[in-house]
């Protein structure tokens, strides 16, 4: 389940993060499924990240394996491309025992030190100076690790989105800022609440403001992410300091689970372009560029994958995503002390 | 052996200790580290020792993201109130990773600060914030009050593997006291018995502490023994002790330089009514900040502020008799 070893976009490496795609995916697909075949079971907000694949699996293959990263409660798809246990993170999702973080954290908190995932926060930008402090440790120790820091367009107006990417370029520290832009925060739309894309310009340009480089990019396109965020991580890496790269893309799935007091039934509503803004025809538009599907389509058409390979591997994905939810669902319920057993060290 | 020292130096002296001790401790900050001659720069470097922008949220992230990657972080933040603009990252970030994360990873981590400079800093700068801490897991809160346990609390906290708030007292940064030489480590969680007395228990802390020693010295010429205690450390806050003493004296007087209901004192006048009502012979007496922003001018300032005489007043209350004085 590892990454190739290598870093050239060799058969092994696009097969690769196909695969990776396509685990996401499933993944999420079932645990969105499962507000509906097992009400009850998922609890609070669930955030899915369809649509964000290729700009995951394309940014996760530039690492190395003591390089680190650090996400947001949109947390599901960078551990599966890392290699996590998916029955752990079903588990965890479920609140179970065996849950990754032993079903304290949820569906917001995966976290997965033993694979470099240093932690999530559910509140928006908080994250991002615990990347930036996991690069200066890592510059300290000067072995060469670099850390991913994600979020989402959204984080980008929170003030220590500016204070973070200010020392981390003071500092030249080995970090490298992939900024997931899908178009919204919650139902608010980028161009509603962000000064340069409602003057026309990509997210990038804020780069400008901390004198370091600044790309946007198709975030749909798995290789282009791949190239640009490895670009990044190299430069980081050799000590010339962080990049900001602003991935584009669409989320095909509203922001999160409908917030609704026990008793009623959780589900995902529409997608907000539908459900606020009444534009079906922009979220249909946006179903056409599902990268995942794309990614496939162009593995088939240039020889990379037959389609019967591509088959394969989908029936594979769905049978270790049934597995990981039945494994989730037979799992127990912690002892209620263990409530307890982790507020300090 | 022991030497005599500041406060201030005494906290600097633990820092510089444990820093040689453990080369994952860092410090950090603002307005620090400018020159290469300043003693910390000097001695461990430009890796572990950074001046930052004016940025507590960055700051105090970023210290959770190095003690997350296996360093020892100390936020240099000055003042208390400083916290506030970054107050997610003190309240809601570190100190819930290692619950979140089912027990992955630790978050030793300092956060220095100075409050309750009341001496003329006025309305934003001399705030007693220290209850906004005590009762949110995964955090501990420390707050010295003499130079010994400065620099014994701040080695402990530096040792600590959770996020520590260290809170020292601005009016007691160049008051002087004797500090065990090399080594000395302070433990949390058990309160320091100042003085011994069978009338009366008072609690304070930081520069209450003081007021409380101030307080019993009047007493004593009352013929009131008052017994004062000093908790140290707010989280874990030592009750036992506060109980046994309260068991003993049937009295309890408690001081806070915070206002009534955001104060520490508050919190432990609960605990007592709870666990230590039948030893009680009289109520409960807090005297804590009035319920006003802090004046600059200096009369309205130490009209709202807790002293020697309204503590001593609290204790004839509790007590039962009248001034001697009156």
């Amino acid at each position: 389940m590892a990454a190739p070893v290598g870093k050239e976009l060799d058969r092994d490496r696009l097969v690769w993060m196909y695969h990776q795609m396509l685990r996401i995916r499933e993944f999420e697909e079932r645990v969105k499924r499962t507000f509906v075949e097992h009400p009850g079971v998922m609890r609070g907000h669930t955030h899915l990240a369809d649509g964000a694949e290729a700009s995951i699996v394309g940014s996760m293959a530039t690492l190395g394996p003591d390089d680190q990263f650090f996400a947001t409660y949109r947390c599901h798809g960078y551990p599966i491309a890392r290699g996590t246990d998916v029955n752990a993170m079903m588990a965890e999702i479920y609140g179970r025992k065996d849950g990754l973080c032993k079903g304290i954290g949820g569906s917001m908190h995966l976290t997965d030190v033993s694979n470099g995932f240093l932690g999530t926060s559910g509140i928006v930008a908080a994250g991002i100076p615990h990347a930036a402090g996991a690069a200066w440790a890592a510059q300290i120790r000067k072995k060469g690790q670099v850390v991913l820091c994600f979020f989402g367009d959204g984080a980008s107006k929170q003030g220590v989105f500016a204070e973070t990417l200010n020392i981390a370029s003071l500092w030249k520290l080995p970090i490298v800022f992939v900024m997931e832009n899908n178009g919204y925060n919650v139902h608010t739309r980028t161009d509603q609440e962000d000064a340069n894309r409602a003057n026309g310009e990509d997210l990038s340009v804020k780069a400008r403001a901390y004198s370091m480089p600044g790309v946007t990019i198709d975030g749909r396109d798995p290789v282009e992410v791949y190239e640009t965020v490895g670009a990044a991580v190299a430069r980081a890496r050799a000590g010339d300091g962080p990049t900001l790269v602003e991935s584009q893309m669409y989320r095909l799935s509203a922001h999160g689970n409908i917030i609704a007091p026990p008793g009623v039934p959780l589900h995902f509503p529409e997608h907000e372009a539908v459900e606020k803004f009444g534009n079906p025809e922009e979220y249909e538009a946006a179903l056409k560029g599902d990268p995942v599907p794309a990614f496939r389509g162009r593995l088939v058409a240039d020889g990379t994958l037959t389609a019967e390979e591509a088959d394969a591997l989908i029936a594979a994905v769905r049978d270790e995503m049934q597995a990981a939810v039945t494994f989730g669902l037979e799992s127990p319920f912690p002892e209620v002390e263990s409530a307890l057993a982790y507020t300090y060290a | 052996m022991s030497h005599e020292l500041p406060f201030i130096a005494a906290i600097n002296e633990a820092i510089m200790l444990e820093m040689e001790r453990d080369e994952t401790v860092l410090y950090f900050g603002q307005n620090m580290a400018t020159t290469e001659n300043e003693p910390y720069v000097d001695a461990f470097g430009r890796d572990r020792v950074r001046v930052t922008p004016i940025s507590e949220t960055a700051e105090i992230g970023m210290g959770i993201g190095a003690a997350l990657a296996g360093f020892r972080p100390v936020v240099e933040l000055y003042m208390a109130e400083f916290m506030l603009v970054a107050m997610d990252q003190v309240v809601n970030e570190g100190n819930r990773f290692r619950a979140m994360t089912g027990g992955q990873v630790k978050v030793p981590l300092v956060l220095k600060a100075g409050y309750g400079f009341t001496a003329g800093w006025a309305g934003q700068h001399t705030g007693t914030i220290n209850a906004l801490f005590m009762g949110v897991p995964g955090l501990k809160v420390v707050v010295p009050s003499t130079a010994a346990d400065a620099k014994g609390l701040m080695a402990t906290a530096i040792r600590d593997d959770n996020p520590v708030v260290y809170l020292h007292n601005y009016l007691l940064t160049l008051e002087h006291g004797e500090v065990p030489d090399g080594e000395y480590l302070v433990p949390f969680g058990e309160a320091a018995i100042r003085r011994d007395g069978g009338d009366v228990t008072i609690v304070g802390t930081g520069w209450t502490v003081d007021g409380a020693l101030g307080a019993a010295e009047l007493l004593a010429a009352e013929g009131i023994e008052a017994e004062v205690i000093d908790p140290r450390t707010l989280n874990p806050l030592d009750m036992p002790t506060i109980l046994e003493s309260v068991a003993k004296t049937g009295r309890l007087v408690l001081v806070d330089q915070a206002t009534r209901h955001a104060s520490a004192a508050t919190v432990i006048a609960g605990e007592v009514a709870e666990h230590g009502f039948s030893s009680l012979r009289a109520p409960i007496v807090q005297v804590t900040a009035l319920d006003a922003t802090v004046p600059y001018s200096q009369p309205l300032e130490a009209w709202v502020m807790p002293s020697d005489e309204k503590v001593a007043a609290a204790v004839r209350q509790v007590v039962g008799t009248a001034a001697a004085t009156a």
